[in-house]
């Protein structure tokens, strides 16, 4: 099925893809058909720029276990920066 | 029928035709070499996209002896890889269901213009083109036989509609112009075999003409033979289901 489960978050950074490093605007997080993970569903993450067009895009399938790993991990990883930025 | 001492030929490349208001937009269009006349068909790609597997697919029809076409229902977001419009497309909310049907009777009209094509023409498509397909055969007067292939979304709840998708396709059965063929995987979970059945119900309330198959042992996408969806058994009887029915309503 196409869950078309998707949300949109505005972001400021920047991604490396094609070689080279672009400003990114946004990141678009789904869970749905990947194109290229052997599973029918899949937490797709997507580093975009539309403003710069389709192609700039640095594209991400995990399986859903692995996401929540990414994101308990990104928890992790911000507390410690907390922490080291008060220190 | 295929047979070794045919000659077989085919042609096939970009062309571009007239879609929603007026739009001109690019289609893959493929073609047995000859005078014809031939019938044709239009196919719907899935969200995955405007890209090989379609391509392969109308070929596929060529092949078999139909004018096929498969229109880029993208293409007005951009260019790039498929892959990478489809995603832009995705997190969009996918193509608007009032565009994508004025699209796909574009492609109807376009292709009875053919001097080559007859003036029978299918529609068929995949997931999110299988509702499509649906609509398109509901919306519309131009086809003379539509395949459903495990369209996702044909019932949807209230709190699933969108800008995009306003009325649960569902809704508009009464209207169905053709005879309707649907493949099915009852380990689906869009449509599950109880929307199936939902669907079922409302075609045999309003005295349509169809056939339904539901494979054991398939899910979702079961003719995708580059995913992980597909199913050997399955996919080459309903294959066969296809060329069957359009055979029997198109020539």
């Amino acid at each position: 099925m196409c869950t078309m489960i998707v949300e949109k978050v505005s972001v400021t950074g920047v991604a490396k893809g094609g070689g080279n490093w672009f400003p990114i605007a946004g990141v678009n997080v789904g869970y749905d058909h990947p194109f290229r993970l052997p599973l029918e569903h899949a937490v797709t993450i997507d580093f975009v720029n539309e403003a710069q067009g389709p192609s700039a895009r640095v594209a991400v399938e995990l399986t859903p276990q692995s996401a929540q790993q990414l994101l308990d991990t990104l928890r992790d990883v911000l507390e410690q920066g907390a922490a080291a930025e008060a220190a | 029928m295929f047979t070794t001492d045919q000659y077989h030929g085919m042609l096939a490349e970009t062309v571009t035709y007239a879609g929603a208001n007026g739009d001109v937009i690019d289609a893959y269009l493929a073609r047995p070499l000859g005078p014809g006349p031939f019938p044709s068909v239009v196919l719907i790609h899935n969200v995955l996209g405007w890209g090989e597997y379609y391509y392969e697919m109308t070929r596929k029809f060529a092949h078999h002896g139909y004018v096929a076409i498969c229109p880029n229902l993208f293409d007005r977001d951009g260019d790039g890889s498929p892959e990478d419009v489809a995603a832009q497309v995705r997190a969009d909310g996918g193509p608007p269901d009032d565009r994508v049907v004025a699209d796909v009777e574009g492609a109807a009209t376009f292709v009875r213009s053919l001097p080559y094509a007859s003036d029978r023409v299918g529609v068929i498509g995949s997931c999110s083109g299988g509702r499509h397909t649906f609509l398109a055969a509901c919306r519309t007067s131009s086809f003379d036989a539509a395949v459903d292939l495990w369209g996702g979304r044909v019932v949807m709840a209230p709190d699933e509609l969108t800008e995009r998708t306003p009325v649960s396709p569902i809704e508009y059965t009464k209207d169905l112009s053709c005879p309707l063929l649907g493949l099915f995987g009852v380990e689906d979970r869009n449509p599950t075999p109880e929307m199936v059945a939902q669907l079922e119900a409302a075609l045999k309330e309003h005295g349509k003409q169809y056939e339904f198959h539901n494979y054991e042992g398939a899910g979702h996408g079961f003719f995708y033979y580059h995913m992980g969806m597909y199913r050997q058994e399955q996919a080459v009887d309903g294959w066969d289901k296809v060329f069957t029915f359009f055979e029997k309503h198109l020539a």
